[in-house]
């Protein structure tokens, strides 16, 4: 898609067809990050909506400091993150285990890199995956989401969460090492079913 | 298949640049010293491999996809977009 002619003038004078096409450009990128973070077709299409509508709202504030693309982002998250608060207010006193606390400890050490990419991407595998993503602890979950699955910069991943560079490092290399240490438990026993 | 990984003090050093060095950006003398230690330290080896192959799997498996044709007119829609919603 052709984002790069997009007007930020015209955006912020109201030009509703240059508005349409930047929906167009970035909707789906909006609404991706939305379901990997939330797990849910609807929930997804409701933060996509409301992002939107967030942007149309706040377009005149937008200074261009940072990309449309990572301002989307932003305001997505944001979204995204009201509203499993709605759903799960709990979740709000209770804190993220030490997310930010380095004592990590590796156990697995298998390699199971040789494992064919069938086995390493079968359906079952698949779904393994997302849920391993999904048990991380928030503050972990959203690094990883934005910088590995996304494929934003560490700076563009900063700009969109609202944190330091640093922090987003740390929370990136310790959702790295837990999701290595559950694939390690998770492809070490399709390994010993292997036949080599 | 547990055990602790403490055999050498190195190993725990490096844990905090194996994020870099899997992105590329670790400092040459840093990134000289980790390689020179997981040629020889078969667990560190094996970390750093299973680590690359874990970001390139979710990598690989994070879509690209279009929004479904419904999810996009309505979002069209709650814009008061319609006028501009012509078939990609
Ligand atoms: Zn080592």
């Amino acid at each position: 898609m052709d984002v790069g002619e997009l007007s930020l003038e015209a955006l912020k004078t109201g030009d509703r067809a240059e508005f349409a096409r930047m929906v167009d450009a970035y909707s789906n990128q909006v609404y991706r990050v939305a379901l990997k973070i939330l797990g849910d077709e609807q929930d997804a299409e409701d933060v996509l909506q409301d992002t939107f509508l967030k942007a149309l709202q706040s377009l005149s504030a937008f200074e261009g400091r940072s990309s449309i693309s990572t301002w989307l982002y932003r305001i997505a998250v944001n979204e995204a993150l009201m509203l499993l608060r709605r759903q799960k207010p709990e979740i709000q006193v209770v804190p993220d285990e030490q997310a930010d606390e380095d004592d990590f400890t590796l156990v697995q050490f298998v390699d199971w890199c040789c494992l064919p990419e069938s086995e390493l991407l079968s359906t079952e595998a698949q779904v393994y995956l997302e849920q391993a993503v999904r048990d991380l602890p928030e503050k972990l979950r959203l690094v990883f989401i934005l910088r590995d699955m996304e494929g934003l910069s560490i700076h563009e991943t900063s700009e969109a969460l609202g944190l330091s560079e640093t922090a987003v490092k740390t929370r990136l290399l310790r959702a790295r090492l837990k999701l290595r240490e559950q694939l390690s438990t998770y492809y070490g026993e399709r390994l010993g079913k292997e036949k080599v | 298949m547990k055990h602790t990984h403490n055999h050498q003090g190195n190993c725990r050093d490096l844990l905090g640049q194996l994020s870099d060095y899997v992105d590329g950006v670790l400092q040459d003398e840093l990134c000289m010293e980790l390689e020179r230690h997981i040629s020889e330290c078969k667990n560190c080896q094996i970390v750093v491999d299973t680590m690359k192959k874990t970001i390139y799997l979710y990598h690989s498996t994070s879509s690209n996809g279009e929004i479904p044709a419904g999810v996009r007119s309505r979002l069209f829609s709650s814009l008061n977009l319609e006028e501009f919603l012509k078939p990609e």
